[in-house]
């Protein structure tokens, strides 16, 4: 059946505007995401519910949420309670793969993928403990074993493996990375995921509904906003209660800070990898300054806990909203002089140039999504997309660029940069008048399902928010656009010398605890 | 590179002066002197990010910056255990970088120290201790230093650092 047939009877979800939900048999799963992948939809996320850890106990269903312009599609399956396993989608969308993983990690339910590796299950917990459908976690032994993970080998003449993580040199995430190499060529790389799970999905059903955007706002602290705001779109839309003008404005402000805020702090690193610490110097600073303005506006470096349900913790006075926009002309006025740095000088476009390319039809094949997709022809931003209040009256420009490889994407940085700028300066500009916080959200109604989606600054975030009885969560879900990416960081590399990898990896800077859960 | 140069010169010195060291952050004072007397000024720390959302991260980054300048102070960061004075945490120690951890701690030459940074290293935070997550640092190693926040801001991590050093001696860039 045509897609444009079946998708009609599709019923709007709470939440994002132009979410839909439809219910698909076990038997059409597979053939509905194939006919979804034909019309150019791309999967977001994939998740399963029920029965509930904590709660009252509901039947198992399977989720898989696609973009479809104008919105997102969510496609529901029943367990049909036949079979013990749901049909892999792997094949249609390679990085469901890792999604299928993980679902059975937590939830217990196999897909038809022939990979059964764990992929967040280390050797913490037994392989039969699945968090969100057992109660009672197993104890723990009090000398934790190391986990013993099936790597594919390359074999070869003169083919050897390094070996990085989960501790890295410098101040980042944890996460493990095999390199198999010729001299300093990278035959391939495979990653390995999850050390920094932390159970935030079974977490997420232990809080009040009302209070859940606090654990949101920390399951990736670089994109605190986006998350946050993903959560509170999600549950407000199941409440019914929409904002007030001022408080979208200001969630806005919050998103363009915290996008302003990554871009210079990767502008700075991938400056320093590339053996340019004047770069590293001159944007940290910037950045400090930025927090600094940050903190002058709202009492905080970074805006942790600034997105509640109903709106916004703080409001803008005139100090802080004069502080924003001095900073945001200083930050826009300051990047110009650094960009003709970074063009004009030769070391850097030596080493950011056809570094870690990702063509526009390997992105379109692998999903690749948000910033990094930008850069390979994947020219898709939610925020002109499908854009949320107050983006539709904003009309941010889309940044973008073909060529696939380092260069690009420090390209797009920039451009986001300047227009992050200029949208806070828009926004401090004609702020709406009235409250920044709608009183009493009235409590979502049991079983109703709320879907927020946010692009923040790596790419498009979703939560999927379950209510339960009496103001609980039955189940929530995010989802970060590392999940599309990290998979395609291993092609990225392939044929790459070794030393280029902090390069690229810092060129794709993807999330380890937002994606880890 | 004349563009560089003039950028540089505009720039300026921006480096403020250092916070003193916070006593009240340490946990083990007494025990703590002696090592305090052997590494003097200079320190060489190790970060272990246990599991964190990565909010600490960023603020831990910042002390590289040149309003912090956390070089200029003697004190880096290191790519090894085997170089490292300090281990700094931060995270709710996550089961599955449990063995990381301890391997770390293992390698470090002694003295050692220990810095729990941020709420989920000093308390286990909004994660807690469950079937992923073992909760507080000093549960897994011992913890001399505990530097609570949401993140902390840079001068609060400053402050835990300084701490772990001599306390009386004065610092050439304080004023």
């Amino acid at each position: 059946m045509p897609l444009r047939r079946w998708s009609a009877a599709a019923a709007p979800l709470a939440g994002s505007p132009g979410t839909k939900q439809i219910v698909v048999a076990r038997e059409n799963w597979r053939a509905r995401a194939q006919e979804i992948a034909a019309a150019g939809g791309r999967l977001m996320a994939l998740w399963a519910s029920g029965p509930a850890a904590t709660g009252r106990p509901a039947p198992r269903t399977l989720y898989a949420a696609f973009v479809l312009p104008p919105g997102l599609l969510v496609l529901t399956m029943p367990d049909d309670l036949a079979h013990d396993e749901y049909p892999g989608i792997e094949e249609v969308f390679p990085h469901a793969s890792r999604m299928q993983r993980a679902l059975f990690d937590v939830s217990g339910w196999r897909s038809s993928d022939p990979d059964v590796r764990p992929w967040l299950r280390h050797a913490a917990w037994p392989a039969d403990f699945h968090p969100l459908i057992h109660e009672t976690a197993p104890t723990a032994a009090e000398e934790p074993r190391p986990d013993d993970y099936a790597f594919v080998r390359v074999e070869g003449e003169g083919v050897h493996e390094i070996a990085v993580g989960p501790v890295h040199a410098g101040i980042i995430e944890p996460g493990h990375f095999r390199f198999s190499v010729v001299g300093e060529k990278v035959l391939k790389l495979e990653e390995r995921l999850g050390y920094a799970h932390k159970g935030v999905e079974r977490r997420f059903t232990e809080l009040p509904i009302l209070e859940g955007h606090r654990l949101a706002a920390r399951l990736c602290g670089d994109s605190t906003v986006t998350y946050a705001w993903a959560y509170c779109q999600a549950l407000e839309g199941l409440a019914g209660t929409p904002i007030p003008a001022r408080a979208a404005w200001l969630r806005a402000l919050a998103l363009e800070l915290e996008r302003a805020a990554n871009h210079l702090g990767d502008l700075g690193a991938l400056g320093n990898d590339a053996g340019f610490a004047f770069g590293l110097s001159q944007f940290s600073l910037l950045k400090e300054q930025l927090l600094r303005a940050t903190h002058a506006a709202f009492g905080q470096r970074y805006l942790l806990d600034f997105v509640v349900p109903g709106g916004t913790r703080a409001d803008l006075a005139p100090e802080g909203a004069r502080a924003l926009s001095d900073c945001a002309g200083h930050l826009a006025q300051q990047t110009r002089v650094l960009r003709g740095i970074y063009d004009e000088h030769a070391g850097l476009r030596d080493r950011f140039a056809g570094a870690g390319m990702v063509t526009p039809a390997l992105a379109a094949r692998l999903g690749l999504t948000g910033l990094v997709g930008r850069a390979s022809g994947q020219a898709h931003d939610l925020r002109s997309d499908a854009p949320w209040a107050p983006y539709d009256e904003l009309a941010p420009g889309k940044a973008g660029a073909t060529e696939g490889d380092v260069a690009a994407r420090v390209a797009v940085r920039f451009d986001e940069l300047f227009e992050s700028c200029r949208l806070i300066g828009r926004i401090v500009r004609d702020l709406p008048g009235g409250t920044h916080l709608a009183a009493g959200l009235p409590t979502p109604p049991e079983g109703a399902l709320g879907i927020g989606l946010i692009e923040g600054w790596r790419g498009p975030v979703m939560i999927a928010l379950e209510a339960g009885a009496s103001g609980s969560i039955r189940r929530c879900h995010p989802h970060d656009p590392s999940w599309q990416n990290w998979p395609v960081l291993e092609h990225a590399i392939i044929g790459n010398i070794v030393p280029d990898f902090p390069l690229i990896n810092k060129s794709f800077n993807l999330a380890y605890s937002g994606h880890d859960l | 590179m004349w563009k560089t140069l003039r950028q540089i010169a505009r720039t300026g010195i921006v480096t403020q002066p250092p916070p003193t060291g916070d006593g009240s952050l340490r946990l083990r004072e007494a025990l703590q002197a002696d090592i305090r007397e052997i590494l003097g000024r200079a320190l060489c720390i190790r970060v272990v990010d246990s599991g964190s959302c990565n909010g600490c991260e960023l603020e831990i980054q910042a002390l590289n910056n040149p309003v912090y300048n956390l070089e200029g102070l003697g004190i880096r960061f290191v790519a090894s255990p085997r170089h490292a004075d300090l281990l700094l945490v931060t995270g709710p120690v996550a089961r599955n970088m449990d063995v990381a951890l301890r391997r770390t701690w293992d390698a470090m030459p002694d003295p050692k120290l220990v810095l729990a940074t941020g709420d989920c290293a000093a308390t286990g935070g909004i994660f807690g201790e469950t079937y992923a997550t073992r909760g507080r640092l000093a549960s897994v190693i011992p913890v001399d230093i505990v530097v609570p926040g949401c993140p902390p801001a840079p001068e609060r991590i400053l402050a835990g650092i300084l701490a772990a050093i001599r306390a009386s001696h004065a610092h050439p860039r304080s004023r």
